[in-house]
């Protein structure tokens, strides 16, 4: 048995620093993950398009972001946008704001990824619908919006909610550079006490709040992507009934 | 008749195979032109370059008195040319009734009641009416392929470009098709069609040409056409698919 696990007075103490370190933590965790998700989001349409555009630099463009971002460890990256990129701009020590370099940090990362979730939910739908479209004379951007992107959607939502879920647990690397974050506040008590039973097994469990709903939404979506549509039903006035 | 369509030394090249040598051909409006030849001969690929779906490599494409270019073909797609394709193409995110209004609502203004009316009423033309709340994924190939030249028909352009619109569809579909386009022929429509179907082609046509090669190898009326064939590849041809 771990030495101390339900010893009352470690949970005691946990429960006098919940609201200092963990309630903060939960939010500032909770934010990072929304405006990251935000952020990678913008960041994936716009080098998912990128990447399926006719003009190659731009495709060469979306190519180096994502290949650079997939193939270097996310916690090097954030490192990097905390003692580096200051650097490029002044030498006074300055260092971005926690909740920005959070943000980033998540967004540019898992923007990298939903812009190839993107890029392979648009290569998925048949060729046969642009050249439908061009047919009736609808222009590229004109195409994508009524044409291909609700169709790319669908097959892609499942996917994103699993990026969605990568993402959330992915703050917890922001720990590394006292990021304010859930797992920074864990650490930190659980180190500051002895007590690392409670502090990580309460951080779980608040982690599993966040991060089970989007696991249950993904799969929610991946049935509703495989079921087959229900027609419509139109009103048809009466006079176009007679007409 | 003024012209309809007027190619002049029309050449296409994908990469090092040239599909079309030499190709010249006028089309009158209102002529309903049906093109055969065995496959690798270059009609469909002739009759996409109309509607610039592929890129001529050289010579001219007239439409309507227009030369067809990478700037205009979209618009001269909206005002003068559809297309009905061999897989349909209908957009599956779409009921059949949004299939039919997309085009006419955002591309030509068309007021949204006036669209669906419209629609219902070119719907009811191919006998299809009561499927405008269906999805395309509902309707069997036939079905499908009836809304798609319903979907032509909409859009009121005066030329319809057939891209062998019965060669997927399973051998009973076939008729269905088949009389909609007969009666379609009954019309001032210019009709361009690649197909297989010589019944059709007797029936329908003003003028059948025969294509082989990337090259036009013999013209004319489908009586002199079918009956007394000049050219000893058009005798050949004809030999295997009529029985």
């Amino acid at each position: 048995m771990i030495k101390g696990l339900f010893d009352p007075k470690r949970w005691n103490a946990l429960f006098q620093a919940f609201p200092e370190y963990y309630i903060p933590g939960f939010l500032m965790t909770l934010k990072i993950s929304l405006v990251g998700l935000a952020v990678s989001l913008a960041l994936g349409v716009v080098f998912g398009l990128l990447s399926t555009a006719k003009f190659k630099p731009f495709r060469i463009i979306s190519r180096i972001y994502v290949e650079l971002i997939q193939n270097t460890p996310l916690a090097l990256q954030v490192v990097c946008y905390y003692s580096i990129l200051p650097m490029l701009f002044t030498n006074t020590g300055f260092r971005i704001p926690k909740f920005i370099l959070g943000v980033v940090g998540v967004g540019v990362y898992h923007g990298a990824y939903i812009a190839e979730v993107i890029r392979t939910g648009i290569e998925a739908i048949p060729k046969g619908q642009s050249e439908a479209a061009s047919s009736q004379g609808f222009s590229y951007l004109e195409t994508m919006y009524h044409i291909v992107l609700p169709q790319t959607v669908k097959i892609i939502l499942p996917p994103l909610a699993n990026q969605a879920l990568g993402l959330v647990k992915n703050t917890s690397i922001l720990a590394m550079v006292a990021g304010m974050d859930l797992m920074y506040f864990t650490d930190s008590w659980g180190s500051e006490r002895g007590y690392f039973a409670q502090a990580y097994f309460t951080s779980a469990v608040m982690y599993f709040i966040i991060c089970f709903p989007l696991a249950r939404l993904a799969r929610y979506l991946e049935i509703r992507s495989m079921k087959l549509p229900t027609a419509k039903r139109l009103e048809i006035t009466a006079d176009e009934e007679v007409a | 008749m003024p012209d309809m369509v007027k190619v002049e030394n029309l050449k296409k090249n994908f990469g090092d195979l040239e599909v079309l040598k030499d190709i010249s051909l006028t089309v009158k409006e209102g002529e309903k032109l049906v093109i055969i030849g065995p496959s690798g001969s270059g009609k469909s690929t002739f009759i996409r370059c109309i509607n610039y779906l592929e890129e001529p490599t050289s010579g001219k494409i007239t439409v309507a008195g227009t030369e067809v270019t990478k700037k205009n073909h979209l618009e001269l797609a909206k005002k003068y040319s559809s297309m009905v394709f061999q897989q349909f193409n209908l957009y599956p995110h779409l009921t059949v009734l949004e299939n039919l209004t997309l085009a006419p609502i955002k591309l030509q203004h068309v007021p949204k009641e006036e669209a669906k009316k419209n629609a219902l009423s070119c719907l009811e033309r191919v006998g299809l009416k009561e499927k405008a709340g269906n999805y395309p994924i509902q309707l069997s190939g036939g079905q499908q392929q009836r809304v798609a030249i319903a979907r032509s028909l909409c859009t009121k352009q005066p030329l319809i470009l057939f891209d062998e619109p019965t060669s997927a569809l399973d051998p009973e579909m076939v008729q269905e098709v088949l009389s909609v386009m007969v009666e379609l022929a009954h019309e001032n429509i210019t009709m361009i069609c690649v197909t297989h179907e010589m019944g059709f082609a007797r029936q329908v046509a003003d003028r059948v040409i025969f294509m082989d090669g990337g090259y036009i190898l013999e013209e004319g009326t489908p009586e002199h056409f079918f009956d007394c064939p000049e050219h000893e590849r058009t005798k050949a041809f004809l030999s295997k698919i009529l029985h």
